[in-house]
């Protein structure tokens, strides 16, 4: 008996299939409520090499939809974590770990490797900047994303008027639009639903059955479980916010999402420290890993319009999230209160001191 | 007799307007739509959207005729 033999006797699927599926490589750009669910059954289909790139480690709160991990992997690494697990179960699948974030400095090398990319990153900044090294790669992305009950599914790169997510959305919305990551709820279920769909997108592009999704949107709500799809065109005016070239793609920053807020790295955020910075952790409680060092200051995100007096006498602010998006918030708050105080985001967050 | 055209909100969008579905008298054009929403929702000013009309997004400014359905769709990145 076959492992894959109830896929193989599928009329339009058959041995051809299943050998596509086996010579097919696919990069899961991160192992969260989306990325789980997909390697789960692009695993068990037979896809050949499959590569998980996450920085972020296993949080208690990720567990209601994360559903490769559980409480005894808390804290650990999630793609090296995901890989051990898939190690075991099926060990004639070639796979790679990559324990950190996909960045402009490797995400060409990264991407450059593998057949299809499915994207469950949780934030615009990856988002923007996976479909822009796609498109310059010319390399087919199965996008899914989330927002409380509904979810968003396309296949971007594929066919002979491909769109990509510049097409939908030309350009990122501003952070004060976005919802705070460490705020907005979620049904793991919805995860599973939508990155069930992509890993079924990857497997159509890599074998060729059915039609993938692309130049279409799919909108799924949960609530009351209905599907649209909605066509998409290739807009020729939406090229000029694309990268021209890998040189232009490298020379981007993807994560400065406020004009005005001065971002930072860690190594220069650390040449500041002194008497008069404070330094500020916006996280909310009980985001992982916690820091604790002297000097610092918690003061969440959700609190800090009440706690703006307690910066009064510093003459430079630091402040830092988990992925950087809530701290540029949080810089934009203070300047608004302290125009002429020195005001800094710590660009990435405890993710990019992770990786 | 004034023209009636459908529209549905997405997300974010659904929650600022307090509805997932609206019945609204036609504005013409999809431009007409947009200041006529912002005007009448003034949240939605924030907010970075996209239009389909009759289920395609548009690129441009569109005529809407009676009957057609407007979605307004927000950009997601939850994962």
């Amino acid at each position: 008996m076959d492992r894959f033999e109830r896929q193989v006797i599928l009329p339009g699927f058959g041995q051809e299939g299943q050998a596509k599926l086996k010579q097919a490589s696919v990069l899961v750009i991160g192992a969260g409520g989306l990325g789980c669910p997909a390697l789960l059954y692009l695993a068990a289909a037979g896809v050949g090499r499959i590569c998980v790139v996450d920085g972020d480690v296993v949080a208690l709160s990720n567990l209601n939809r994360q559903v490769l991990f559980g409480q005894q992997d808390l804290g650990k690494n999630k793609s090296e974590t995901a890989v051990q697990y898939f190690q075991e179960k099926y060990s004639d699948i070639q796979w790679k770990a990559i324990p950190e974030f996909i960045t402009v400095e490797n995400a060409q090398e990264l991407i450059f490797h593998y057949d299809v990319v499915v994207d469950g990153s949780d934030n615009f900044p990856t988002r923007y900047l996976v479909n822009d090294a796609c498109v310059l790669l010319k390399k087919p992305l199965v996008y899914g994303a989330i927002y409380q009950y509904e979810g968003q599914v396309s296949v971007f790169n594929v066919g002979s008027h491909p769109c990509n997510y510049r097409d939908v959305f030309p350009n990122p919305p501003a952070p004060q639009e976005i919802p705070n990551c460490a705020e907005t709820g979620v049904l793991g279920v919805l995860p599973g639903i939508i990155g069930n769909l992509m890993a079924l997108e990857a497997i159509k592009v890599v074998s060729g059955l059915g039609k993938p999704l692309s130049n279409k949107l799919l909108l799924f709500n949960s609530l009351n479980t209905q599907f649209q799809e909605l066509e998409i065109q290739p807009n020729p005016a939406n090229q000029s916010a694309l990268p021209a070239s890998w040189n232009d793609f490298h020379q981007r920053d993807y994560s400065s999402a406020f004009k005005g807020i001065q971002q930072l790295t860690w190594n220069e955020a650390m040449k500041l420290m002194g008497q008069e910075v404070a330094f500020v952790d916006v996280r909310e409680p009980g985001e992982m890993p916690p820091l604790d060092c002297s000097g610092l200051v918690k003061v969440p995100y959700s609190i800090l319009s009440s706690q703006l007096d307690q910066f009064e006498d510093a003459e430079e602010i630091l402040c830092f999230c988990q992925s950087g998006v809530r701290s540029q918030k949080a810089a934009q708050l203070l300047q608004q209160t302290y125009p002429d105080k020195k005001i800094f985001s710590i660009r990435g967050g405890i993710n990019a001191l992770k990786s | 007799m004034p023209h009636y055209i459908q529209l549905k909100a997405f997300g974010m969008l659904a929650e600022k307007i307090g509805s997932e579905s609206l019945e609204l008298v036609n504005p013409g054009s999809s431009e007409f739509l947009r200041q006529q929403l912002l005007e009448q929702f003034p949240k939605l000013k924030s907010l970075t959207f996209r239009m389909a009309l009759d289920r395609k997004i548009i690129q441009a400014d569109t005529d809407i005729s009676q009957g057609q359905e407007i979605a307004l769709l927000p950009p997601f990145s939850g994962g």
